[in-house]
């Protein structure tokens, strides 16, 4: 189990943004496998466009308390890259002007940036639709100061989306660290016992389950029914949804794949699991992804990638929707990873 | 050609021997792709089934396609090898179910 980000190991990859580089060439560039934008092309969605814009994705920064090893962000306790202050006041001013009916903040643990409480107080005033917060639930129980967070997400009615490999301790802490199948539960209870997940509560608790390894998810309703099934046989624990989500080869899951020798079978997995129809409502054609100091991005992935919008707004302070709807999205061959199967985005399949 | 019985590249080629024949290849992965939705049983209990039998008719394309579908449809190792030992189980049984026929046999032809 890693206890470093990549960057703090001075892996390739991340620091001379190798990912690109590697998706870009090899089995696409020899045309064993075609690229993303011709199998979009012969579906006429290449050049990809947005549509209305519906969800403002913040990453309030890269710290976080766990090291999973499948992080595409390569979040850490050594990431530093925290959103301040002044980049939140910019973010909030597009908050209370966007047309998107979903706020949704991740990181990292975005309660670890200390600015976090009274940021989400101030967005919450905007009146926003769904806000959403991506929880890894161990936060709640790292320290004292944090054990509150379930009675603060109800305060503000936050909408609390939370990462669950799996209902089995051996799997979950195999990709996540020792000890975090544990502690997910307590928190897992801790939310139910506000009344977060329970059956008919207006208080939402979603889980996220990815795999852990260098396979696809499987079909998201039967997933759910499995967790739901499991986690109240065992544990008692209710929740509402379950989003499956496909792992993208990029950060340290890419870093895993080549590792491991699986890259070129997963790329496969995923150019041959790709459903057409799936390309209508990937999340990058109605979310805009904002990064800790305020660039702006398609999606969560491209922000990790380096890849800012192609458009003429690049930065939060110059936020515009209208020119920033105006734009063709960025593709490379990692976008396969939304479009397998039954899709896959941050509010899970799209299909 | 390769100087080996079994590729594990050969797999992802597996839909090409419609190529050949179209008619029965389409027929067999229709066929094939139905018996293994939600039905009657769940496409997790098929899937265990079919790792069973991959294992009892030992064909390696099999195993690697099965226990990766299990994976998928989150299945854990101790449910696949529990259903690995019920494949081996019923073989070996078919194999010792045979001992009566010797025992039978053995009687008449002896005094």
């Amino acid at each position: 189990m890693a206890t470093k980000s990549l960057k703090a190991r001075h892996n390739a990859l991340v620091t001379d943004n190798k990912q690109l580089e590697i998706l870009e060439s090899g089995i696409f560039e020899n045309g064993e496998l075609p690229y993303f934008k011709d199998k979009i092309a012969q579906i006429g969605q290449f050049p990809l466009r947005p549509k209305k814009l519906e969800i403002l994705q913040i990453n309030v920064g890269y710290m976080c308390n766990q090291v999973c090893e499948h992080c595409h962000v390569d979040a850490g306790p050594d990431r530093k890259e925290i959103m301040t202050r002044e980049t939140m006041e910019q973010c909030l001013e597009v908050i209370r002007n966007t047309g998107a009916h979903t706020l949704d903040l991740t990181g990292g643990a975005p309660e670890m940036n200390p600015n976090f409480r009274w940021f989400v107080e101030e967005a919450a005033r905007a009146g926003v639709q769904d806000f959403i917060v991506r929880s890894n639930l161990t936060i709640i129980r790292a320290n004292k100061k944090y054990y509150d967070l379930p009675e603060f997400f109800k305060k503000y009615n936050i909408h609390v989306i939370s990462s669950m490999p799996h209902y089995t301790r051996g799997k979950t802490d195999k990709q996540r660290g020792e000890g975090v199948f544990d502690k997910s539960i307590k928190a897992l209870q801790e939310l139910n016992a506000v009344g977060y997940g329970m059956p008919d509560s207006s208080l939402r608790l979603d889980l996220v389950y990815n795999p852990s390894g260098a396979f696809l998810p499987g079909d998201q309703s039967a997933l759910e029914r499995d967790f739901k099934k499991a986690l109240m046989e065992d544990f008692e624990i209710q929740f509402h949804n379950l989003f499956a989500i496909t792992n993208l080869p990029i950060a340290r899951f890419l870093d895993y794949l080549m590792a491991s020798g699986n890259y070129e079978d997963y790329m496969y997995s995923l150019v041959e699991a790709y459903n057409p129809s799936a390309v209508e409502n990937v999340m990058c054609t109605n979310t805009i992804s904002v990064s800790w100091d305020g660039w702006l991005y398609d999606c969560d992935f491209n922000q990790m990638l380096g890849l800012k919008v192609a458009s003429k707004i690049k930065h939060i302070k110059d936020y515009n929707e209208e020119v920033l709807t105006d734009r063709n999205i960025i593709v490379s061959q990692h976008c396969f990873g939304c479009t397998a199967g039954a899709g896959s985005s941050c509010q899970g399949s799209v299909t | 050609m390769a100087d080996s019985y079994y590729d594990p590249a050969d797999l992802r080629k597996f839909g090409n021997i419609t190529e050949w024949s179209e008619e029965l290849g389409t027929k067999f992965f229709d066929y094939y792709g139905k018996v293994f939705e939600e039905g009657a049983l769940s496409a997790r209990e098929k899937s265990l089934i079919a790792l069973a039998v991959a294992h009892v008719v030992k064909c390696p394309y099999c195993i690697d396609a099965y226990t990766k579908d299990g994976l998928q449809k989150g299945i854990t190792k101790e449910e696949m090898m529990e259903a690995v030992h019920a494949g081996a189980a019923i073989e070996s049984g078919a194999t010792l179910v045979h001992g009566v026929q010797m025992m039978n046999k053995y009687n008449k032809l002896s005094m």
